[in-house]
């Protein structure tokens, strides 16, 4: 039994011109049993910087909490929006200084940098290794089913109707090929000028 | 070899446990234990774990809950009492003596209504509309799924714990004789007379569903 794979759950994100969306599945469960259809792992950072937390639910929540008092700090001493880059290496600090009895999750970000307005996608591992992605990143029990998915559907420059077209497809149909994600999925396509949150109904199993 | 049970209503949270004290593995010990504790006027926790932890968790939560009410004037919402509970289970949890604990934490307030809340023994909470702990779970939660709606009434949620008991009873190798009820809504805690499970066997047919 791994850890990473006790409560099950996968998140997704996208690049595309001018917009990112990032989606996840809506499951809490332990090992077999599904105990919520509701669970947020997508959690927003800032007014156009969402990010999306796969592995063990209590660390999912325990890092959100820790990360957006973080982000909290530094916006009230820095007095603006912290960007997507900035808070990739907050992410990636926070885990490495629990280098030795680490939080088992991934984290994948999705956001558009507040002063440049470039789309930004990037992941980490559970011990805060950074990586910037120029298409896409996924995180969670199906990742191998994601990859192939995102491969295949991806195009560059998708506009956000065309993005989350691509996303909602390549997350839908990656877990349900997965017993433990699943159960509904939620989806946020961040633009310029707009965040847009739709969720999509999948096996319900 | 405990069990939990939880139900949201339309205005009330129903929670139930089972009675059974095994402290020592095969026996018996008690059969009339009372697995819940009362946090404030309207808030009620339910706790199974191993060695003493269930009793000192709780305790230690509920007094930390009234000391709350006493340093600031005015109690803790359920969800408030939730992530308080979340984060000192989550803070023991990697510590040298995590609690061993698994909960359900049901309240009323005049914002939110009713709420229940689901922690497991690692400190992961989510608001439910119904929860099950325990080996109990396997066997009750399809019921549950099959019958439960928003909006339920006393007299449904009820209904629906009894058939959940009564497939436990049937189905579960334990024998878990008696389960402690109480509801909790705008007026408060209110025990209600233990539920026992009859001789039906949890199968009364779709008809026997009273509205």
């Amino acid at each position: 039994m791994s850890i990473m794979s006790y409560n099950g759950g996968a998140i997704m994100a996208m690049r595309g011109k001018d917009c990112v969306a990032i989606a996840a599945d809506r499951r809490f469960g332990i090992q077999a049993q599904t105990v919520s259809m509701d669970f947020d792992k997508i959690f927003e950072m800032g007014p156009r910087l969402y990010i999306g937390l796969a592995g063990l639910a209590t660390d999912i929540q325990t890092v959100s909490e820790r990360l957006k008092f973080r982000v909290n700090l530094y916006e009230l001493r820095e007095n603006r929006r912290i960007k997507p880059k900035t808070l990739l290496s907050v992410v990636s600090n926070l885990l490495y200084e629990r280098r030795f009895g680490p939080y088992f999750i991934e984290p994948v970000i999705a956001g558009i940098d507040p002063l440049t307005l470039e789309p930004y996608v990037a992941s980490c591992d559970l011990i805060g290794c950074p990586m910037v992605a120029k298409d896409f990143a996924v995180s969670g029990t199906c990742s191998e089913q994601m990859y192939g998915m995102c491969e295949s559907l991806w195009v560059e420059d998708m506009t956000p109707d065309q993005l989350f077209e691509a996303i909602s497809q390549a997350l839908m149909n990656s877990v349900d090929r997965d017993a433990l994600s699943g159960w509904g999925a939620i989806v946020h396509i961040i633009e310029r000028d707009r965040v847009t949150t739709k969720t999509l109904k999948t096996r319900m199993d | 070899m405990e069990c939990l049970l939880g139900i949201k209503g339309r205005d009330f949270v129903l929670m139930a446990s089972d009675c059974v004290v095994s402290a020592h593995g095969i026996v018996a010990m008690k059969k009339d234990h009372d697995k819940m504790f009362k946090m404030t006027d309207s808030l009620v926790m339910s706790v199974i774990g191993h060695g003493g932890d269930d009793v000192q968790f709780a305790e230690y939560i509920a007094k930390n809950i009234q000391l709350y009410r006493m340093r600031n004037g005015y109690n803790l919402s359920t969800k408030e009492a939730a992530t308080f509970t979340r984060r000192n289970l989550a803070d023991y949890l990697r510590s040298n003596t995590p609690y061993s604990v698994h909960l359900l934490i049901g309240g009323f307030d005049r914002e939110e209504g009713a709420s229940l809340y689901y922690m497991d023994y690692l400190a992961t909470s989510t608001k439910v509309p119904f929860a099950v702990h325990g080996y109990g779970a396997y066997f009750t939660l399809s019921t549950m799924d099959r019958y439960y709606h928003d909006d339920m009434t006393q007299k449904e949620a009820l209904h629906l714990l009894q058939r959940c008991i009564d497939e436990i009873n049937t189905r579960f190798v334990i024998n878990m004789p008696t389960y402690k009820i109480r509801i909790v809504d705008k007026d408060g805690i209110h025990d209600l007379d233990d539920m026992k499970p009859t001789g039906s066997g949890g199968s009364q047919g779709p008809e026997s569903m009273v509205g």
